[in-house]
């Protein structure tokens, strides 16, 4: 196994150590199946990074980033972010943490279809308490950065499948995060598309700093990121620094 | 995220699925109009009761001839004529009575001018009036003297003078009862119906003794038809029950061994047992019809676990984004909520459209208070929260990778 020297300059955001996940299934008979999909894993991401995780399907990829996201919780193991126990904190705090300081981004939008792109976009700042006027203006001007501030008013079934995958990191991004987790984000867009999106992403964590985990089984969107993790069968079998391009 | 928001994302979901929110909110409506109805009939028909009881007069007793057989009460008192006036001077005598008012009655045909009216016919002592309380609206009631003379006069209830004269004033005109001229010397106020819906009003009274000798005459003399006895107090009522009991057994010569030949039954105690009953038959209409407002409340909560399980998708995308248990529970419990409180309004509309319907159709006097409005709508609310907790709770007890991964 190989280990890249990594950058201690920045503060670590996310350590895992040791964490185990396994899937609980009942079988026809009804008994009950332990089905293990990571094993201990030990990761220190630091902030400002970029990385890529890579992987076969099935490898545990998605898991582990749910895992980070907060959206699942890991059968053993330790995940500290930001120097706190992630298993400590009561849903209250895990919704604030998904809600303040982590994006989403996910393969299919998940858009909420029955709301404008501007109202989608707005629903992170009302969850944060803001008035419903005030959400809406900051949105108009994140759609404005993006580039879609005249699809303000479309539903997600308007739009193309890059117009809203950008309506999704607006989304993601509307509370200014520290972290963005993106799994598969081009999984569903055409080459040109994707570069676009991966440009966009390497500008966010130019510019502003954000720590940005990526999921993808392409290398050419892989070579955006500065560290790269390959998952199999639940290992991590290779972390690698790359230079950045 | 404040609650403004939370309702406002409520009512957006609740419009998207217009038909389906109509539909459930009918459940809704229907109950609580069946509520608002039912407990303003049950209201207005204790109302009713409550006025005629009140119009009675109070701690009254009435004796009727015949005796109280194991099967209840035996009426048709005409064949049986065991009571007489001498019988109610002797019962007013006693010392726990205040008065008692021997009656009898009949039908007979009233004539004046072209109109023709066959209606009741009372014999009473002045006496009968305030025990009974019957309250003069004009003219005046006749006096003892003229019972002993047995003169003709007549005092009209409300619907017969109206009936018999039209516009004209009565007072110290002259009709004619079974084609014998009477003169009409008083009016009495209305009292509407009695406790077994007869119009009290339709009635003309003259002297006991009159309506004996010339319109009623019959083969006992001096048998009535029942009296109307008035205690001192509601407290004496049943001793002087048992002074009359006692009386009444010495006068008729009964033997211990024999049955009474004459029935004292409380007229009070009736009153309160019909009332009674008026109040558990509004409870019960109003217990009917809640059960409509149940299973309009299970039509909501079905509806609300659908639309959970419809929409887990969208419940992981929020909760990705920061929607916390609380900001879900509230959102479906407020859809829950609104589907109810909606339809409360609407349903007490349509109840009280009803009951306004049913009181111009009938003349049941129809009541709709405030306090029924109010328990209809603290009512809605407990049933949209009790209905909407479940669902909302399943709603935000999901786990939000689940909720995601939900196809
Ligand atoms: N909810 C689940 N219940 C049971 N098994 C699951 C569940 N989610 C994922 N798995 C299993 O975990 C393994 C890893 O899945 P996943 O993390 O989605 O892989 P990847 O994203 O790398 O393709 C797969 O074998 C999959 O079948
Ligand atoms: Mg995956």
């Amino acid at each position: 196994m190989f280990v890249a020297n990594q950058p201690a300059s920045n503060p670590i955001l996310i350590q895992l150590n040791r964490l185990c996940k396994a899937y609980e299934l009942t079988d026809r008979s009804g008994e009950l199946i332990n089905h293990p999909v990571l094993f201990d894993i030990n990761l220190t991401i630091n902030q400002s990074e970029f990385v890529a995780i890579m992987g076969h399907s099935g490898s545990g990829k998605s898991t582990l980033m749910n895992i980070l996201g907060c959206l699942d919780t890991p059968t053993s193991g330790n995940y500290w972010l930001s120097g706190r126990d992630v298993a400590t904190m009561n849903s209250a705090e895990l919704a604030r943490i998904r809600n303040q300081n982590i994006g989403f981004v996910f393969q299919s939008f998940n858009l909420l279809k029955r709301m404008t792109a501007l109202e989608n976009v707005a629903i992170p700042l009302l969850y944060a308490g803001i008035g419903r006027k005030e959400s809406l203006k900051r949105s108009q001007a994140m759609l404005d950065l993006i580039g879609l501030g005249k699809y303000r008013d479309h539903l997600p079934n308007q739009l193309s499948g890059g117009q809203q995958q950008r309506v999704a990191i607006s989304r993601a991004l509307i509370n200014q995060p520290q972290i963005l987790l993106a799994d598969e984000p081009t999984g569903n867009l055409d080459s040109q598309t994707s570069h676009d999106i991966m440009t966009l992403f390497t500008q966010l964590n130019r510019n502003q700093g954000i720590t940005i985990v990526l999921i993808t089984h392409e290398n050419d969107i892989a070579s955006y990121a500065h560290r790269l993790i390959h998952l199999k069968d639940g290992h991590i079998v290779e972390d690698e620094a790359r230079l950045s391009n | 995220m404040n609650l403004f928001v939370i309702i406002g994302e409520a009512l957006r979901a609740l419009k998207l699925n217009r038909l389906r929110t109509g539909l459930t909110m009918l459940g809704m409506i229907i109950g609580v109009a069946a509520v608002v109805l039912m407990l303003s009939i049950g209201q207005g028909a204790q109302i009713n009761i409550n006025n005629t009881i009140a119009s009675m007069g109070s701690h009254l007793l009435i004796i009727v001839p015949g005796a109280t057989s194991s099967g209840g009460l035996r009426f048709g008192s005409g064949s049986v004529r065991t009571l007489t006036i001498s019988d109610a001077q002797a019962v007013a005598e006693l010392p726990s009575i205040e008065a008692a008012a021997p009656v009898i009655s009949g039908i007979a045909q009233l004539s004046y001018s072209a109109n023709n009216w066959s209606t009741s016919i009372t014999g009473v002592t002045p006496d009968y009036f305030p025990v009974s309380n019957w309250e003069i609206a004009d003219g005046s009631i006749f006096a003892e003297a003229d019972l002993r003379s047995a003169i003709r006069v007549a005092v009209l209830g409300k619907v017969t003078a109206e009936n018999l004269f039209g516009n004209e004033d009565p007072i110290g005109r002259t009709f004619r009862i079974a084609n014998k001229p009477f003169l009409v010397v008083g009016i009495l106020a209305a009292k509407g119906q009695s406790l077994s819906g007869r119009d009290q009003d339709d009635n003309v009274f003259v002297p006991i003794t009159t309506a004996q000798r010339q319109i009623l005459g019959n083969q006992f003399p001096g048998s009535i038809n029942h009296m109307l006895v008035q205690a001192k107090s509601s407290d004496t009522l049943d001793e002087a029950e048992a002074e009359i009991t006692q009386l009444l057994r010495q006068r008729h010569r009964i033997t211990d061994k024999m049955e009474n030949d004459f029935t004292v039954r409380n007229l009070t105690a009736l009153a309160t047992v019909a009332s009674t009953t008026a109040k558990v038959m509004a409870w019960m209409l109003g217990a009917i019809a809640s059960i409509s407002l149940l299973v309009g409340g299970i039509g909501i909560m079905n509806i609300m676990l659908v639309s959970v399980t419809e929409r887990t998708r969208e419940i992981g995308i929020r909760m990705a984004i920061g929607a916390s248990y609380r900001i879900i529970l509230m959102q479906f419990l407020l859809e829950a909520l609104f589907i109810c409180i909606l339809g409360g309004l609407m349903g007490v509309a349509l109840g009280v459209g009803g009951a306004w319907m049913v009181s111009q159709s009938t003349d049941m006097p129809i009541v709709v208070t405030f306090n029924m409005i109010g328990l209809a709508f603290i009512f809605v609310t407990i049933i949209g929260i009790f209905f909407g907790f479940y669902p909302a709770r399943k709603a935000a007890a999901l786990k939000p990778v689940d909720a995601l991964r939900y196809e």
